[in-house]
């Protein structure tokens, strides 16, 4: 009896879970499937394309515009979460561990940050960014970027810090460190999953960014990826850049599955076990 | 090496409550002292003050003959161990043993030699590969007081280090520390709320309350010679008896008899502001089954007859528990003491007293019995400030001292 009751709610949950996974699933396997159909085929209507091929993918990486925008993204991406997960974590080890007078007023405006509508910021930050002469470069995204994912980071890190005994902090002093040294040494390895979480998460918001990228820029010089395929047209105006967009949306997928099987080997649970008695 | 001196040392906390008081101690070089005393009552505190990691409000921490309020914990030169051992879980032992001297920059031959040195004296040399997580509860201790040793430091403070092992190893444990402190010679500073460890390990021990010293002295001379209610009745277990008396004509009428009163506590208590209520306080070991007493020791006590509630075989004596009419003595200091044993909403009715028998006693539960107890073991309290009113000159003499 119990066994069957076991069993159902065993294929339940399954069932749930097979069609959350074929729900997210599907639209990225149509647009790869889109990305491998030739433009004749491309209306179709068939899941599996009929005629394979790599035209799309060769012609994305034969332009410019495409491979251009890659690089600042990536590049874009990649400074905004080092400088976020840096100055996050000390924020976050600062909130966790001390107590200074502000403590409170900081947690809250960072909510703020975090909950401010980012549409109703564009215009002001367009107007300071083109009157600073940030528009259209690379820190001119980075900027905001940060200043979006740093109330993130802090939150994130600030759960993990706590976590870590404090004790640890404490024996590490009476060894003879000195409170950087306590914290480059014991704590900050112990954080480490913390802000490997971190750093995807920002990673993945400053990746996937259209708002403020298609705002505060206006060439190639400083275009991401999400802005530059919106971009896309074909090699004539009667070509369809579908099958193009399909591509360079692949691509783009491509960089942030492998950020995330990189660090989710190094996002081990459990590290802490053994510190303190438990 | 070195001596720990704390002179009216006081710690505030920003919200006003004051954790210690005053502590004024003296610890030699090479001393190794107990801090006891019931939860709350300042003993971490103090310990964090010498270790550094709290803020000292006010007096003055000498630690070989330097002030060193104002010294960060690393520039102390002092060794800690915490009641949860707080090993660097991303760490071998062995690196965990190294990090204080990779620390100090030592250079690496050194480092290997201290650390093989230390794991031989705590028979770690076997784990010194293993991470912390894949060692028992025992040797992640030993392991962090590996840490404590390897660099010689001048003083050893231990917080509750064997609070979270399970009964017997802490036993074992408890001779280890023992028997590493007198090898090693080093002044350490041992914070316990176990009063069995704080008699056993020490050379004295330091009986707080309150964030006061209420006591300091030797163990056996806390046990024998308590200074007042609270030191009497947190020392010892089971723990003392503690009964209300009441001063008659020039006796003390008591729920175990009229007891004589010797001529100094007489002239004691006949002062205009002396208290008429008292509190009468016997250990169990002097408590004796009245067959087994023989005629001379007879001479030095009382006998009374009680009916027995509870029988405890030990094997090498028996525990027994008498009723007794009358109620039960009230202090703060006893509430106190109660509380922080999670008994304080747990007493039966009337009075129990815990007696220690011979193992030859023919005692059986339910009967009326009558037992003989030392007069001169008695120990006489002022329920008001539970000053021990049988204390002479240091000594105590009992209530029947002339």
């Amino acid at each position: 009896m119990a066994d069957t009751t076991a069993r159902r709610a065993k294929l339940q949950w399954g069932l749930l879970n097979a069609v959350v996974v074929v729900f997210a699933l599907i639209p990225v396997l149509w647009i790869m499937s889109l990305s491998f159909k030739t433009p004749a085929t491309l209306t179709d209507g068939k899941f599996i394309p009929r005629e394979w091929t790599l035209d799309n993918y060769r012609n994305i990486f034969g332009t410019d515009q495409f491979v251009r925008a890659l690089i600042n993204s990536i590049g874009i991406a990649m400074i905004a979460t080092v400088i976020a997960v840096v100055l996050g974590a000390m924020a976050a080890y600062a909130i966790s561990r001390l107590d200074f007078p502000g403590k409170r007023l900081l947690i809250g405006v960072s909510l703020l940050i975090a909950m401010f509508p980012q549409v109703s910021l564009v215009s002001p930050l367009f107007e300071i960014e083109r009157q600073l002469g940030l528009f259209d470069t690379w820190p001119g995204l980075i900027l905001p970027y940060i200043t979006f994912a740093l109330p993130l980071a802090i939150y994130t890190l600030s759960a993990f810090f706590k976590q870590i005994p404090w004790d640890l902090e404490k024996a590490a002093k009476m060894d003879g460190a000195t409170q950087a040294q306590a914290f480059r040494r014991v704590i900050a390895p112990l954080a480490a999953p913390g802000l490997f979480t971190t750093a995807i998460l920002v990673f993945i918001f400053c990746w996937n960014d259209f708002l403020f990228a298609i705002s505060l820029t206006s060439t190639e010089r400083s275009r991401t990826v999400p802005v530059a395929l919106s971009f896309f047209t074909g090699a004539s105006q009667f070509e369809d850049p579908t099958g193009a967009i399909c591509a360079a949306a692949v691509v783009i997928t491509v960089p942030i599955i492998l950020f995330v099987l990189f660090f989710q080997r190094r996002i081990v649970s459990g590290l802490t076990s053994g510190a303190v008695k438990g | 090496m070195a001596d720990i001196v704390l002179d009216k040392v006081s710690k505030k906390f920003p919200d006003g409550t004051t954790a210690v008081r005053d502590v004024d101690l003296e610890i030699a070089d090479g001393e190794f002292v107990i801090l006891v005393g019931p939860s709350g009552c300042g003993k971490s505190t103090t310990l964090n003050m010498i270790a550094g990691l709290e803020d000292i409000s006010s007096g003055e921490l000498r630690i070989g003959g330097q002030r060193v309020n104002d010294k960060a914990p690393r520039d102390r030169d002092i060794a800690m161990v915490f009641q949860s051992y707080a090993l660097y879980p991303n760490m071998t032992v062995r690196e965990n043993m190294a990090f204080p001297l990779r620390l100090a920059k030592m250079d690496r031959a050194t480092i290997d030699q201290k650390v093989d040195e230390a794991a031989k004296v705590l028979e770690l040399t076997s784990l010194l590969d293993r991470k912390p997580a894949n060692l028992s509860g025992g040797q992640r201790q030993r392991v962090a007081m590996g840490r404590a040793i390897v660099r010689q430091p001048k003083a050893f403070l231990m917080d509750e280090p064997l609070s979270n092992l399970d009964a017997k190893l802490r036993v074992q444990m408890r001779t280890v520390v023992s028997r590493l402190q007198k090898q090693l010679g080093t002044t350490t500073v041992y914070v316990t709320h176990d009063q069995t460890e704080a008699m056993t390990l020490g050379d004295r021990v330091v009986i707080m309350r309150g964030g006061a010293i209420q006591q300091v002295g030797p163990p056996q001379e806390l046990y024998d010679h308590p200074n007042n209610l609270f030191v009497a009745g947190f020392i010892g277990s089971p723990s003392m008896n503690f009964l209300p008396a009441t001063v008659e004509e020039g006796r003390l009428r008591t729920a175990l008899g009229d007891l004589p009163i010797g001529d100094r506590i007489r002239r004691e208590l006949e002062g205009a502001d002396a208290p008429r209520e008292l509190i009468l306080g016997i250990r169990p070991e002097h408590f004796e089954d009245a067959e087994l007493v023989d005629e001379q020791t007879r001479d030095r006590g009382m006998e009374f007859t009680a009916p027995v509630d509870i029988v405890e075989s030990m094997g090498s004596d028996k525990y027994v528990y008498l009723t007794v009419e009358g109620g039960r003595a009230t202090a703060a200091e006893l509430e106190e003491l109660a509380a922080d044993a999670g008994a304080a909403d747990f007493a039966g009715a009337g009075s129990n007293l815990v007696t220690r028998l011979s193992a030859e006693s023919t005692v059986t539960e339910g009967e009326d019995r009558r037992v003989w107890f030392n007069l001169e073991k008695l120990h006489l309290f002022d329920p008001s400030n539970g000053r021990n009113l049988t204390l002479h000159e240091g000594r105590s003499a009992g209530a029947l001292a002339g």
